[in-house]
């Protein structure tokens, strides 16, 4: 918190061209992820391609494959944000995002069990998730509600169940032939490679569903956010706001997780870079869109910075967001007000 | 977050309730070795095939190459050996960890230790083709340490002090960043990831006689450098200060703790695969009967770590026939809720 604050109006004008920046960077990702690669389509092609002509080749690798992942980037990626920054503003830690409360662990085992067990696909297998997601969040809630430490100790409850979620994983890894383990496995990773504009469809119409509820969403939790006896006092009633606003947040994980696997860090990494960016605030819209900005990024990392193969994004994300993780915490440690 | 205290104040020998604890410990350690008997006469006997205890016991002392079912005994002699050996490692490791630390939520599975060595295992084998578990057991140790040496140093740094929350969250993320560079690696390789995904959940019996003799000499190493810390630990539990002042250099005796976990955590990981929540869970039990003591915690440890993998073992060939479910998942499965329970109780372990 600096002393001066500027007034609320320039305040509104700098937030505004953050987000267009932001906006436009999440734009040049799209493109680039659409038109380069090891077959390059020129900004003339792309048009030629949009327009409806067919491009022997181009024509299917953009429509069928390069577009669709785009599209789920983008979505999946401003999905995961949006929740990241739900959790991190609901529960005033920044390390409190679904991947690190071991939510996404709750979707990630229920989706596996439903993929393996039940073969379960689309709609159904995003509910698995949802609820297993929904589990966890209650879960690790109900451990960490009494107390004061009530941030940390429902991070270590996360982590707690989350170490046994894996476990749980891995074991229904071992129960089934060795192909449809390595597709539960690239999915767990959180992948984009097999987009289809079904998968498309599927998550847009989910978050248009959802997404409605983030604008008064938002601005109940920017009321929490100042704490629980000022919002009361402000008239909220703050359990079941918290319980709505939990729910959203874990729909949101859930959905994008359902679709695309749960690529690591990406919830985590948004909210911190949003704020960071806002100058400290906490911006909802600029959570969403460095959501899709780190996996629209990491998602072409992965195509085309490791020569043949293409890696699933989730390693690309899970391997640069550890080290932020770990730098975050030694950042909050030297200012001595970490959890 | 504050540091744990809950040790310092239960650790103070000396007086009639030391004399106590004392005997106390010692009908606990006759208990656990006779408990550690029967576990280990049910690993022999319980299976897909049961037998009988006198059967186990003919197979044992005058084996007949013609009888099937002193053949199915002797084949679960190694699996119960490795039983002994990697449940004694990750229980002396933990206490030893929670030692080192002064943190009761320290475990190698948590913070990553465990990660640390099945990564580097993987790497080594994919990358380089080492092959046998005399290569194995070198990269566990190196992807042990370094695992440990990042997630003490991320934790500790600051005035804060390695706090339970910054390591277990130093963990965490350590855990998901190698998780993702192990699973590049198998998504590479469908050999490598249809071997790998048995050896991950954490299994015993994967490895022969022969190959545990080789490890077994750096567990017995780490084991001995563990089993001489209980002095430090004790008086670390005081605080880095108090140890000081009664005479102990500190970074020194840390350090060689320290070399003591690689050991016997590496060794455990190279043989067995990753299995958390051992080291986490035989501590505290030990703590709630006897006390914060390390001089006791320590050897004790050395008999209840055994006992709960190969309880957690024999559950998992029976809980759900005819497959069996890995130790590994079987101590999660029983050592999460002992973690949460913790939690909850949190009023003693101070977080």
């Amino acid at each position: 918190m600096s002393i001066q604050v500027p007034p609320r109006s320039r305040r509104r004008t700098t937030s505004i061209r953050v987000n267009t920046t932001l906006l436009a960077a999440v734009l040049l990702a799209f493109a680039a992820s659409v038109m380069l690669g090891r077959y390059p389509v020129g900004p003339g092609q792309l048009l030629a391609i949009m327009g409806g002509e067919n491009l022997p080749g181009l024509s299917f690798i953009v429509l069928q494959d390069r577009l669709p992942a785009a599209c789920l980037g983008l979505l999946a990626g401003a999905a995961l944000g949006l929740s990241g920054a739900f959790f991190q503003t609901l529960l005033r830690n920044p390390l409190a995002s679904p991947d690190v409360i071991g939510i996404g662990y709750g979707s990630s085992a229920a989706a596996v069990a439903g993929m393996l067990l039940f073969s379960l696909q689309g709609p159904p297998l995003m509910l698995a998730a949802f609820l297993g997601g929904l589990a966890v969040a209650l879960l690790i809630h109900g451990l960490a509600r009494s107390g004061r430490q009530v941030g940390g100790r429902l991070i270590l409850a996360g982590i707690g169940v989350a170490a046994l979620l894996q476990a749980v994983i891995q074991y229904l890894l071992t129960r089934t032939d060795v192909n449809a383990a390595a597709d539960a496995l690239r999915w767990l990773t959180g992948s984009l490679n097999a987009s289809t504009w079904e998968r498309v469809l599927l998550l847009g119409t989910g978050l248009a569903l959802v997404a409605p509820l983030a604008v008064p969403a938002g601005s109940k939790l920017r009321i929490l956010a100042l704490g629980d006896d000022t919002a009361a006092g402000l008239g909220v009633r703050v359990a079941p706001t918290r319980l709505g606003l939990v729910l959203l947040g874990v729909a949101l994980c859930a959905m994008a997780t359902a679709v695309t696997g749960p690529i690591a860090f990406v919830a985590f990494l948004s909210g911190p870079l949003a704020r960071r960016l806002h100058g400290g605030r906490n911006n909802l819209t600029g959570a969403a869109l460095a959501g899709a900005l780190t996996v629209l990024a990491a998602a072409f990392l992965a195509d085309n910075a490791f020569g043949d193969a293409s890696l699933p994004v989730g390693v690309v994300t899970g391997a640069l967001g550890a080290p932020f993780l770990l730098w975050l915490l030694v950042r909050t440690n030297k200012q001595g007000n970490g959890g | 977050m504050k540091l744990a205290d809950a040790p310092a104040a239960t650790a103070t020998p000396g007086g009639a309730a030391a004399g106590q604890t004392s005997r106390q410990a010692g009908w606990l350690g006759l208990a656990l070795l006779c408990a550690l008997a029967v576990a280990v006469l049910l690993s022999l006997s319980v299976g897909a095939r049961g037998t009988g205890v006198g059967t186990v016991w003919a197979a044992l002392t005058a084996p007949d190459p013609a009888n099937g079912e002193h053949a199915v005994v002797l084949s679960r002699v190694p699996r119960t050996v490795a039983g002994l050996l990697v449940g004694s490692a990750l229980g002396l490791a933990g206490t030893a960890m929670q030692g080192i630390a002064r943190n009761p939520l320290a475990d190698p599975g948590i913070l990553g230790i465990n990660a640390g060595a099945a990564l580097a295992v993987v790497l080594g084998i994919q990358l380089f083709s080492v092959s046998g578990i005399g290569g194995h057991v070198w990269l566990a140790f190196l992807g042990a340490g370094l695992a440990a040496a990042l997630v003490y140093a991320v934790a500790s740094l600051g005035r804060e002090g390695a706090t339970a929350l910054k390591l277990a969250l130093a963990g965490a993320a350590l855990c998901a960043g190698l998780g993702s560079l192990l699973n590049a690696v198998l998504l590479l390789s469908r050999e490598a990831f249809d071997a790998f995904r048995f050896w991950q959940v954490g299994m015993l019996g994967v490895r022969s006689l022969s190959e545990m003799v080789q490890v077994a000499p750096f567990l017995l190493l780490g084991s001995v450098l563990a089993l001489g810390s209980a002095r430090l630990f004790n008086a670390l539990s005081l605080g880095d200060d108090a140890a000081r002042g009664l005479g102990i250099a500190v970074g020194r005796s840390r350090a060689v703790a320290a070399v003591a976990v690689v050991l016997l955590c590496g060794g455990a990981t190279a043989l067995a695969g990753p299995v958390a929540f051992v080291g986490l869970v035989i501590p505290h039990l030990l703590r709630l009967a006897i006390g914060g003591n390390y001089s006791r915690l320590l050897p004790l440890s050395l008999l209840a770590g055994p006992l709960l993998v190969l309880a957690a073992d024999v559950l998992g060939r029976v809980i759900a026939p005819p497959s069996e479910v890995q130790v590994g998942v079987m101590t999660a499965v029983i050592g999460a809720p002992v973690f949460l329970w913790m939690l909850r109780a949190g009023k003693k372990v101070e977080l």
